[in-house]
Formats: structure tokens, C-alpha cells, sequence
């Protein structure tokens, strides 16, 4: 499994910084987006990738059973997750307010900081 | 002696307070420090006499083998002594020239902090703590030249003199820490030690080259000279202390206490006195041209420096002796002269030599500290000066390398300086009186002091130059020769640099008297000398603002995506160098692959993908959701239920949210021309091939053991959670929770504050329409 992870990362990885080229601020935020969701990814993914074995420890056991994959990369990407959210949002907002008083979608029109 | 210095950084820094209680006298109550150090330093004398040295060890970073010890040898001890010594009439002096100076408390911060950094400098044993301190002089020289700021001239001085050293200082760094690790020790006794190891290492010759660089830098050799006379800017008391006897010395100190351990070889022999007698030379040829008395008395000083760096490279038992008189010789009369122009010119009103005549009938007392201390520069009997010469023409007549060469320029330097004593002194003390900017008086009494005790000890020590013979075999004995023969002795018979000395007389009386015809004549080569060094640091200064302003607009040009196009750039190539070379990439993997994760996987990817090419948002949208919903998928099928529900829920309200706010927004169109597209096609693959790479090889390694075995372990013994990753974030690893709901909190405070706070003239409409939003 992990090698087409592997390279479905790298797609979306690259989907992102392509999208984050452009010069229109919709596909810049859009590309953050994907940016976010891949390094989750590759983040999840880096501790290896373990089917029907979640991090919980069943009614009166001091531990889990057997191999379980490991929670820590999990709380990392839940956290990243979160956080990323927050930014998206405040991003959207931003480029709202900044569309109402350039009128623009294009980033190259955003170079002065007269508007 | 560290709890002086220490304790001497903090007067420094007490300076103003202290000028609020003693006013004026101020000056005369900070001279008491380098006095009773001078004390202190003259009742260990009989220690160091003796041979020994004194080893004073105080830890700074024990770690990293860096101490503060201060170590006192006979080298050591003739520089503190001269330091503490100048330093403490330097104080003095400036009590009465900068009287009534508003800037008075930053002068004496300043200058004793600089005394402070000679001393730790002169007298650290440890090459770290050495260098510290080496950059701390550079720094206070800096402020100190450019005392008067409001001055362009100064300033460009000050910053000219700061770049000169500092970049002498990094290549010494460099040097510092090759000889270090060519040693195994940051000890310079240490060091001094093993020389055989470190001349035979092979770092030998680098190190040599960068030690040379920060040393000539510092001392002003050739092709470096050009700093100090600019430095003249400075106040007086600065150029007679910092320039004349301790700074533009440290470097000739430096190479004197790595003689034992750097020097001898072939390399060094031949770079030392080649560069230090065409300095000599230099400094000589250009002090003649001058009328101004201060940056005659620099040239001079370029020339004595030259003389020194020359006499070392000789290297002799013979030159090293010459070495210790001549600079102690320099320093007292050097200072002297120096403090002699700060009186013509306080008193005087101008510089110029020219301009001034017949003053003994005002200053008789300055008349005579005058004479004394130009017959020393001139080298006359019988004065300290004259010893040193005769010993250094005597040692360069028994020199190894070029002896012919270094003989001529140290003539031709010889009755050149001759002349700058005289022109020193004839021409504003004697001959006919003339009219000044302002009406001369005899000096202060706080003024005369200072050149008055110098020149008075010339005069002494050249009386009875048997006096220093300790000291001399104290310091030379620390130089490399063991048991050195020194007898100083004012008359030597006659013998060849007798001779010499008579027809340099000659020669720098004739000099002298045609002086107005030789300017003359030298002018003409104006054109030649405005192409010097000096030219040269002013192109590279020119071509570092180009060069700036260059990169400047390249790189931050305003334009987003090139700042994300460089960051990406520089990414690739460092992770991917690394990769490449520390790590072979991993490519051979077992694929195990279900049916249904390929589906998922294969609409994650499609998604990505239609989001790049989606015409219109809504489709980019859709798309956008699609591949987080099978993020999402993907998560729960590898036993992440939180991670599936967490994504699941952003997701929605990311969808939710784009919709909203994208709506408003215009439709795509096309910005970019096929070029610049085919360009970030081609760099977001090589972004994407990386990332693959990366994630394929980091599988293969493992650095570290992982720390999730202590999580799980302890989650219901310590925790009580079952749910091992909620244990992680409200337990282990609470607080980047309580981060991520700040970041949170903070995010949605923003957002509020962006819908709901604008501008006053927007419209009702507008403003109707973000409420709604909000509200959504």
C-alpha cells in the first residue's frame, strides 16, 4: 500500500504547488488546500500504514491487543487537520475583503500596498 | 586581573553616571583604574622577570573549552603595561581637551571599554576568548572614530576602519579555528607548545594565510594601510591611544605570540618582511606628502607598523630584540607626538603644518616634549628611538631573505621619517610666527602631562637602555629564543648602521630642506596613488550597493508567485541533494493493494488533479471535496476512526465555506501564458517526484526509536483513556492543544473582524451581505 501512497502524495503534492503558481488568488487558496491535506498525508503515512487495527484499548485490558498502528502520527494529523481548517477560513475571509477593494482575482494587481 | 577587566566593562558603562557626580573631573577619577592596574601589573614584575608566567584560569564555557584564562608573560606584561600606562595619561589628557564636551560621558563608556578590550585581548590565554575580544576593539574603534557623528567624514572613516578590520576578523576567525582544530588545543600556551606539529599540518598554510589576513587588517599593513589615516577623523586622544600604541598593535601582538607556534617556516619569513617592509615603505614615502599634522604622524605610524611586522619576519634573535625596543620606543614617542597634535590643534586652531610657525615663543613647554619625542621618531642619540633603529638596521643587515631589498626600503624609510620629525617639529615650533584661527596658549597642565611623561621616559630609557634588558629577555624569551643575549646599549661603536643612521641624516636634512620642492614633485604622482587600495575598497563597497539592489529586485520583486517559485526552488534542491547523496533512494517495495483502497486512493488523486484544471470554482470546489472525502475514507481503512470523523466534519464546512465566499468571486480566467504554465508544470513535478521519493526512502530509515511504545503503554495505567490518541492530545501532549485552540480562537476573531469592521464609505449593501456571510 505504501508505495501508491507514496505516489499519490507526490500527485497531490504537485497538484498543489502548481495550483499555488498561479496568479489568481482562488487557485492560490485552493492549492494551500491541497498543500495541507498532502503533508497530512505524508505525515500519516510515515509511521507505516496498518489495516483494521486502531489505537484503543478494549473494556478492562491494562493495553491494547495484538499490533496496533501507532497513535502518535494520528495526533499529529488531527491536530494539523484543525489547524489547517482555522487557516483556510481566515484565508477565505481575507481574500473576500481583498477582492471588495482591488476587484481583482489577480495577485499581480495586489502588488502595491496603496489599494 | 578578570575581575578588573570585568569590573572595567562596567565603569564603562557607569561613565555617565559618574560624570554626573564629578563633572569634569571625571576623566582624572577613570584613570585611577588602568593606574592601579599598571600597580598591580609592576608587583608581579619580579615573577616575570624571573622567566615565569603567570597563569590566571577562570572557566567561561567549560563545555566548550573556552576559559577566560588570562595568562601574563613577559609579552603579555609589556603590552598591558603599555596599555593600562598610555592609557591611563590618555585619560587624563582628554579631561582637559574635550573640557565642556557635551559628549563626554559616551567618550569615556567608550574609550575605557576599549582599554578593557586590549587588556583581555593582550592578555587572553585562549584563542576564542582572544578573538572576542579582538572584536570587541574593532567595535569601540568604530565608535570611536566616529565620535563626531554629525560629521560625514567621520562616519565614512569609522565605517571605512569597522569593514577593513571586521573583515580581517572573520578571516582570523577562520585561522583561529583551523589553528584550534591543527592543534587540538584552544590554549595558546598550549600551543606554543607544539609548534613542529602545527608547521608540518596540513592546514598550516591556509590558517597561516587567515591569521596573516586578520593581523595585517588589523595593523594596517599594506594593501590595508589606507584605513588609518583616514581614522585620524577620530578625536585625538583616540588616535594617540588607539592608533598610534594599542590597537593597530593587536595584530602585530597576535603575530608575535604566535611566533613560537606559526613562525620560521619559509612562508612566513618571506610574507612578513616582504609585506612589512614595503608598508614601511609606503607608509614613510606617503607621510612626506602631507602637511597635515595628524595624518603625517599616521603615515609614520603605517611606516613604524611596517618596521615591526618586517622585524618579526625576520625572525632573528637579533630582530626579535630590535623588535621589543622599537616598539616600545614607537609607543612612547608615537604617543607622545600624537598628543602633541592634539594641543597645536586645540590651541591652534588648524592641522596644517604649513600654517603654523614660531610657536615655541607661546608653548615653550610643549616645545620641548616636541623635540624630545620627534628625536625619537627621527631616531637620535639619545633616545630610545635610536636604540631601536640601530638594532633594527643591524638585524635586517644580518637578514636571511632579500636582504638587499629590505635594506633599501628600510634606508630609503629611514631618512624619510627623518624628515617627518623634522617637519613635525621645525615647522610649527620654530621659524617665523605666524597668524592662526585662533591665538595659541601654553596647554593645560592635564595635556602636557601626558607627552611630557612620555617623552621623559624616551629620554630616560634611551639614557640607559640597560634598563629594559629584563624586560626585553623576559618578552623575547616568550617569542621563541631561549636565553636571548641582550645588552641595550646607546653606543655600539662604530660600525655599518652607524653609518647608515649618519647618511640617512644627511639625506632626510636635505629632504627636509627642499620639502615644499619634493610635495611638489610627489604631486604629480596623485593620479597613480588615486588608483591604490583605497580605490579598490571603494569599487567593492560601490558593487556590493549594486549588487544589493540587484538581488533586491530579483528576488523580492512583489510578485507572489516568484517568492513561492524560489521557496520551492530551494526546497527541491536541498532536500533532494540530501536525499540523493546521504540516502540511496528506496525503489524496489512490495505492492499489497486491495481492490477498494485503489478506488479511494485513485479518486483522491483525480480530485487533486481536477482542481488544477477546473474551469469554474464550483467545479474546483466539488473537486477539492471529493479528494477530502477520500482522505477521509482513506484514513478510516487504516485504523484512524478520529482522523476519518475529524476530516470528515472540516470537510463539510470547508465545502460549505468556499461555496459562500467563492460565489461572490468573479470566474476563472486564464492569466498565465502557455510558457510560464508549462514552466509550473514542470516544477510542481519535480516537487511531486521529490515528495514521492522522500515518503518511498524515509520507510528505510530509522533514526530514532519511536516514543508512541511509552504512549501506549501508560495510557490506562497513567492516563485512564482508552482511546490512545485523545490520551496523546489532552495528556502527552496537552499543551499544542491548548496551542491549536488559541490558533483557533485567534483565526475566528479575525475572520469576525474582517466581515464585520470596514471602512466607512462602504456601501449598506455590502455591508448587509457580509452579515449574512457571518451568519452562514
Amino acid at each position: 500500500m505504501e508505495p501508491l501512497m507514496a505516489v499519490a502524495i507526490g500527485l497531490l503534492y504537485a497538484a498543489a504547488i502548481f495550483l499555488m503558481l498561479r496568479r489568481s488568488i482562488v487557485k492560490l487558496v485552493i492549492g494551500l488546500m491541497l498543500l495541507s491535506n498532502a503533508a497530512n498525508l505524508l505525515i500519516f503515512t510515515s509511521a507505516g500504514m496498518t489495516r483494521g487495527a486502531p489505537p484503543l484499548i478494549p473494556d478492562g485490558m491494562p493495553g491494547p491487543l495484538g499490533t496496533i498502528a501507532d497513535p502518535l502520527p494520528q495526533a499529529v494529523v488531527l491536530t494539523a487537520i484543525v489547524i489547517a481548517f482555522g487557516v483556510l477560513a481566515f484565508a477565505v475571509v481575507l481574500i473576500r475583503r481583498a477582492y471588495e477593494i482591488v476587484k481583482a482575482d489577480d495577485l499581480d494587481k495586489m502588488k502595491d500596498t496603496d489599494t | 586581573m578578570q575581575l578588573a577587566v570585568m569590573g572595567g566593562f562596567i565603569l564603562a558603562g557607569m561613565a555617565p553616571l559618574l560624570h554626573h557626580w564629578f563633572g569634569a573631573r571625571t576623566p582624572l577619577v577613570m584613570a585611577i583604574l588602568p593606574l592601579s592596574m599598571a600597580m598591580w601589573l609592576m608587583g608581579q614584575w619580579p615573577t616575570i622577570a624571573a622567566g615565569d608566567v603567570l597563569l590566571l584560569e577562570w572557566a567561561w564555557v567549560p563545555a566548550l573549552g573556552i576559559t577566560l584564562t588570562f595568562l601574563i608573560d613577559g609579552l603579555a606584561w609589556l603590552f598591558a603595561m603599555l596599555i593600562t600606562v598610555i592609557g591611563a595619561l590618555v585619560l587624563i589628557y582628554t579631561g582637559d581637551y574635550l573640557k565642556g564636551h557635551r559628549d563626554l560621558p559616551r567618550f569615556l563608556v567608550v574609550i575605557v571599554a576599549f582599554m578593557m578590550s586590549m587588556l583581555g585581548l593582550v592578555l587572553s590565554d585562549n584563542l576564542v576568548t582572544l578573538f572576542v575580544f579582538w572584536e570587541l576593539t574593532s567595535i569601540t574603534s568604530y565608535l570611536l572614530i566616529g565620535f563626531n557623528h554629525t560629521d560625514l567624514t567621520a562616519r565614512k572613516s569609522a565605517q571605512q576602519g569597522l569593514f577593513v578590520t571586521v573583515a580581517g576578523g572573520l578571516a582570523l576567525m577562520a585561522g583561529l579555528v583551523m589553528l584550534g582544530v591543527a592543534g587540538g588545543s584552544w590554549s595558546l600556551s598550549e600551543l606554543n607548545a607544539m609548534g613542529d606539529v602545527l608547521r608540518e599540518h596540513d592546514l598550516y598554510t591556509p590558517l597561516l594565510i587567515c591569521v596573516l589576513l586578520g593581523a595585517f587588517t588589523k595593523s594596517a599593513q599594506f594593501p590595508f594601510h589606507f584605513w588609518l589615516p583616514n581614522a585620524m577623523a577620530a578625536p585625538t586622544p583616540v588616535s594617540a591611544y588607539l592608533h598610534s600604541a594599542t590597537m593597530v598593535k593587536a595584530g602585530i601582538y597576535l603575530l608575535a605570540r604566535l611566533q613560537p607556534s606559526l613562525g620560521g617556516t619559509e612562508m612566513w619569513i618571506i610574507i612578513l618582511s616582504v609585506v612589512g617592509a614595503f608598508t614601511m615603505f609606503t607608509g614613510a614615502f606617503l607621510a612626506i606628502r602631507n602637511t597635515n599634522v595628524k595624518k603625517l604622524l599616521a603615515y609614520s605610524t603605517v611606516m613604524a607598523l611596517g618596521t615591526l611586522t618586517m622585524l618579526l619576519g625576520i625572525g632573528t634573535e637579533g630582530a626579535l630584540i630590535a623588535f621589543v625596543t622599537f616598539l616600545l620606543a614607537h609607543s612612547l614617542y608615537k604617543g607622545a607626538l600624537f598628543m602633541v597634535a592634539g594641543i597645536l590643534d586645540h590651541e591652534t586652531g588648524t592641522k596644517d603644518v604649513t600654517a603654523m610657525g614660531g610657536l615655541r615663543h607661546v608653548m615653550p613647554k610643549t616645545t620641548l616634549v616636541a623635540c624630545i619625542a620627534a628625536l625619537s621618531l627621527a631616531g637620535l642619540p639619545p633616545l630610545l628611538g635610536f636604540v631601536g633603529k640601530e638594532l633594527m638596521l643591524e638585524s635586517v643587515l644580518a637578514a636571511d631573505h632579500f636582504d638587499m631589498l629590505i635594506l633599501m626600503l628600510a634606508f630609503i624609510a629611514a631618512f624619510l621619517t627623518l624628515a617627518v620629525a623634522a617637519v613635525m617639529v621645525l615647522k610649527p615650533f620654530f621659524g617665523k610666527r605666524r597668524e592662526t584661527p585662533k591665538t595659541p596658549h601654553e596647554a593645560p597642565t592635564g595635556m602636557l602631562a601626558g607627552p611630557a611623561m612620555l617623552a621623559t621616559l624616551s629620554l630616560l630609557l634611551g639614557l640607559m637602555p640597560g634598563v629594559l634588558d629584563s624586560l626585553v629577555t623576559a618578552t623575547v624569551e616568550q617569542m621563541g629564543v631561549a636565553g636571548p643575549d641582550v645588552h641595550l646599549a646607546l653606543w655600539h661603536g662604530i660600525n655599518l648602521p652607524l653609518i647608515l643612521s649618519l647618511v640617512s641624516l644627511a639625506l632626510g636634512a636635505l629632504v627636509y630642506r627642499h620639502w615644499d620642492r619634493v610635495r611638489a614633485r610627489l604631486a604629480r604622482l596623485d593620479p597613480l596613488l588615486a588608483r591604490g587600495p583605497e580605490a579598490g575598497y571603494e569599487a567593492l563597497m560601490a558593487w556590493v550597493v549594486v549588487f544589493s539592489e540587484w538581488q533586491t529586485r530579483v528576488l523580492q520583486n512583489g510578485y507572489m508567485r516568484n517568492y513561492i517559485l524560489v521557496m520551492i526552488l530551494t526546497l527541491i534542491a536541498l532536500i533532494g541533494n540530501s536525499l540523493l547523496l546521504r540516502h540511496a533512494p528506496q525503489l524496489a517495495f512490495h505492492l499489497d493493494v486491495q481492490f477498494h483502497e485503489a478506488v479511494v486512493v485513485g479518486m483522491m488523486v483525480m480530485g487533486a488533479l481536477f482542481a488544477t484544471i477546473a474551469r469554474s470554482r464550483l467545479g474546483a470546489v466539488v473537486s477539492v471535496g471529493i479528494m477530502g472525502f477520500s482522505i477521509a475514507l482513506t484514513f478510516i481503512q487504516f485504523s484512524a476512526p478520529d482522523l476519518g470523523i475529524t476530516q470528515l466534519l472540516v470537510e463539510t464546512l470547508t465545502v460549505i465555506l468556499l461555496v459562500l465566499v467563492l460565489f461572490r468571486l468573479p470566474r476563472f480566467s486564464t492569466l498565465s501564458n502557455p510558457l510560464e504554465r508549462v514552466r509550473d508544470v514542470i516544477v510542481a513535478g519535480c516537487m511531486g517526484g521529490m515528495i514521492t521519493l522522500l515518503v518511498l526512502t524515509s520507510w528505510s530509515i530509522d533514526q530514532f526509536v519511536p516514543i508512541s511504545g511509552y504512549m501506549i503503554e501508560n495510557s490506562v495505567p497513567l492516563a485512564h483513556g482508552r482511546n490512545i490518541v485523545n490520551v496523546i492530545l489532552v495528556d502527552y501532549r496537552s499543551l499544542d492543544t491548548l496551542g491549536e485552540i488559541f490558533v483557533l480562537a485567534l483565526a475566528a476573531i479575525g475572520v469576525f473582524a474582517m466581515l464585520k469592521f470596514r471602512a466607512p464609505e462602504r456601501s449598506v449593501k455590502q455591508g448587509a451581505a457580509a452579515k449574512e456571510n457571518a451568519d452562514g
